[in-house]
């Protein structure tokens, strides 16, 4: 039986990790919970981003936090005008043209990135890597309590926006009612594609916060697609709160199921808690039924 | 009276005279085109979780074809080129297997790669249907060698051979430093290499005094190691041994750096991500990290040229290349021994062959059923953003540090 400290330090490092997936998660939750895009090209735009800012770093030295605004301003450009260049453009309104878009341009990314960079993995070395907070039997990395606490003021301002702005009143009129929208003088494929920016914005977000501790390579955004989905899911489609508790359960239940049965039994624990969600709670924790 | 003469132009003397004009003017060039090229297969994995490894691997084994080329081919058989055919396995099996059997459509005479050991395994066991020899350049486990297939050559040492001779220097270290580490947690990716050098290390550290604690596996890719190094951390061992593919190599090192764990050290049988990019990158990380792993001899002036040219091109001197190269090379050697690329000869050369492999610190080639006795390891610690060689004797340029400062 593990000490009951360890087991206190797992559950705060399963914490930490669910704050990467809240990052990964909260954009998707915008493009898949509320426009109902399945963007295959999730992961390989968040290699994208990881790459701006190793290279803001690695040629003009700028450390990744203060890289934000700049990697998320440029996210939201690249995802605005890939939307309204390509994904909108190409897709003809209908869902399984988006599917096969977004999987092709996730084809092409990874392999333009295989081209330019090689599969080489990079690394950002910055001093604050290596600062440590103890809590108990956890020495919990002071990067990744910043993208912890980053993740949920995320949700908390999209949220916000999505419930009290003007923009996020049109993004759930787009969602909601296509035509409708559209009859009110709302201009569709404009929302559309600030939705998918601020979403990808988010991945730009994600990418500031991961790089202290992570690293980049073309697969390295993969690694954090099916637990996005999956946080999606099990948090309820568009609901940015259900992001953040559904990326904070898969944390500590990936943590502490790898404590428990070992690294990789720990995944089955993230399986079980999906199948028990779709059983018991389609909609997903916070999701709301239509 | 008028002289005429008639030219009868017989079948028969049109085919001599064709014969003969072609045989003034044409001669060389069929005599060249007979020196057909003999077709290498490579197949490395330029894409997917090991791309890197495989673009290193590939960039090697081109350089190789190219200086065989340039030196005017192979002699003994009318200086025929080495042409490479080059297969991308995407890191996964089926892709592997099917390379190899589209390149013996394309007619290959041998077959050099795949860097992952399951690949390996899978590419060499196709192309023993069609009796081609397979030359693996890099792959750690020993069933590459031990299935009874005739058509499988490793130069390099497997990972059987890595580990004993790892033990033994990790012993003779710890012996030498009052033996401060008695106990090991070994953490290891879960595919056919890290699960196979794991076992056999966690076998054989009782023989040097040490005790593995446990056995942490982990999936590829791994995104966070936070609770490995927790763990670790609960269970106090004193070494960390780790087998695991360069990210995750990385990662776990990364963290464990992070969480300030202290250990007697981190020590790795063919680590992976221990190269000249992640001491030089992360040299606090790195320091005083130990690899036993392939390694070239550094005082072959080849090794060195081969080394500078590697380097000039902007890429890194890492084994896949310089295994990569001395597979060719071993190929070429063969070649020119068997006169032929009829693959019984070819086949026939290898099995008899004493290659001498300047870029590496080995002995003289001698296959026993497919793998070389010849080769060795080296036993390297990262020092000041550096790697230096700490063992064999005859090649080490550093003192060993061990056991490693503490966390302050």
């Amino acid at each position: 039986m593990l000490d009951p400290a360890i087991i206190f330090a797992g559950v705060l490092n399963g914490l930490l990790a669910g704050g990467i997936y809240v990052l990964v998660a909260v954009g998707l939750t915008l493009i898949y919970g509320v426009l109902h895009i399945i963007n295959f090209a999730h992961g390989s735009l968040l290699m994208l981003a990881m790459y701006a800012v190793f290279f803001l770093w690695r040629l003009l030295g700028i450390d990744p936090y203060v890289a934000l605004p700049i990697v998320i301003a440029g996210s939201f450009a690249f995802g605005y005008v890939l939307y309204r260049g390509l994904i909108g453009r190409l897709s003809h309104g209908r869902d399984e043209n988006i599917l096969l878009i977004t999987l092709g341009l996730a084809i092409v990314f990874d392999n333009v990135a295989l081209l330019l960079f090689t599969g080489d993995s990079q690394t950002i070395d910055v001093a604050y890597a290596g600062t440590i907070v103890q809590v108990g039997a956890a020495f919990l990395p002071l990067p990744k309590i910043i993208s912890f606490l980053a993740a949920i003021a995320l949700c908390g301002v999209l949220g916000v926006v999505m419930a009290r702005s003007q923009l996020g009143k049109a993004i759930r009129a787009v969602a909601r009612e296509r035509q409708g929208a559209r009859l009110v003088g709302i201009d569709v494929e404009h929302v559309f594609a600030i939705a998918y920016g601020i979403g990808i914005a988010c991945l730009g977000a994600a990418a500031c916060l991961l790089m202290p501790t992570f690293y980049v390579s073309p697969t390295s955004g993969h690694a954090f697609v099916l637990i996005a989905f999956t946080t999606v899911v099990l948090g309820g489609m568009g609901s940015f709160v259900g992001a953040a508790a559904g990326g904070l359960i898969i944390g500590i239940t990936e943590s502490l199921g790898g404590l428990l049965l070992g690294e990789q039994l720990g995944q089955i624990g993230i399986s079980l808690i999906f199948i028990l969600i779709l059983l018991l709670r389609p909609t997903g924790l916070f999701g709301v039924g239509r | 009276m008028s002289m005429s003469r008639k030219i009868r132009l017989s079948r028969r003397g049109v085919m001599a005279g064709t014969a003969a004009a072609v045989g003034a003017l044409g001669l060389p060039a069929i005599g060249g085109a007979q020196a057909a090229a003999v077709k290498v297969g490579i197949i490395h994995p330029v894409t997917g979780f090991v791309a890197y490894n495989g673009q290193q691997g590939r960039l090697g084994a081109t350089m190789a074809v190219e200086d065989v080329n340039k030196a005017g081919g192979i002699k003994a058989m009318g200086g025929a080129r080495l042409e490479a055919l080059l297969g991308d396995s995407q890191s996964k099996v089926e892709v592997g297997v099917s390379e190899v059997e589209k390149m013996n459509e394309a007619g290959v005479a041998a077959y050099i790669g795949c860097f992952q050991s399951p690949v390996g395994i899978a590419a060499s066991q196709a192309a023993a249907k069609y009796n081609t020899p397979f030359l693996i350049d890099v792959g750690a486990s020993d069933l590459l060698v031990t299935r009874g297939l005739k058509n499988v050559f490793r130069l390099k040492p497997g990972f059987g051979a890595c580990v004993d001779q790892g033990i033994a220097a990790l012993g003779a270290l710890n012996e030498a430093a009052g033996k401060p580490a008695k106990t090991a947690a070994i953490v290891h990716e879960s595919g056919e290499f890290g699960t196979g050098t794991a076992k056999l290390l966690a076998g054989k550290l009782p023989s040097v005094g040490i005790e593995a604690k446990e056995l942490i596996a982990h999936d590829n890719p791994t995104r966070n190691f936070d609770n490995v190094a927790l763990r670790i951390r609960s269970m106090a061992p004193d070494l960390v041994i780790m087998s695991n593919y360069q990210n995750e190599y990385v990662l776990l090192a990364r963290t464990l750096h992070q969480q300030k764990v202290n250990l007697a050290g981190l020590f790795s049988v063919l680590g992976g991500g221990f190269n000249y990019k992640f001491v030089k990158e992360l040299p606090d990380v790195a320091q005083y990290m130990m690899d036993t792993n392939h390694w070239f001899n550094p005082k072959s002036d080849k090794a060195q040229a081969l080394k500078k040219r590697v380097e000039a091109g902007g890429a890194l001197f890492t084994f896949e290349v310089y295994l990569a190269y001395s597979s060719v090379m071993l190929l070429a050697d063969a070649l020119e021994r068997a006169g032929s690329a009829d693959k019984a000869k070819l086949t026939a050369a290898l099995e008899s062959s004493t290659f001498n492999a300047e870029l590496m610190p080995y002995g003289p080639t001698k296959f026993v059923n497919g793998q070389n006795q010849g080769g060795r390891a080296a036993i390297m610690q990262a020092l000041k953003g550096d790697i230096e060689v700490i063992a064999p004797a005859d090649v080490a340029s550093a003192k060993a540090v061990f056991p490693k400062p503490k966390f302050g």
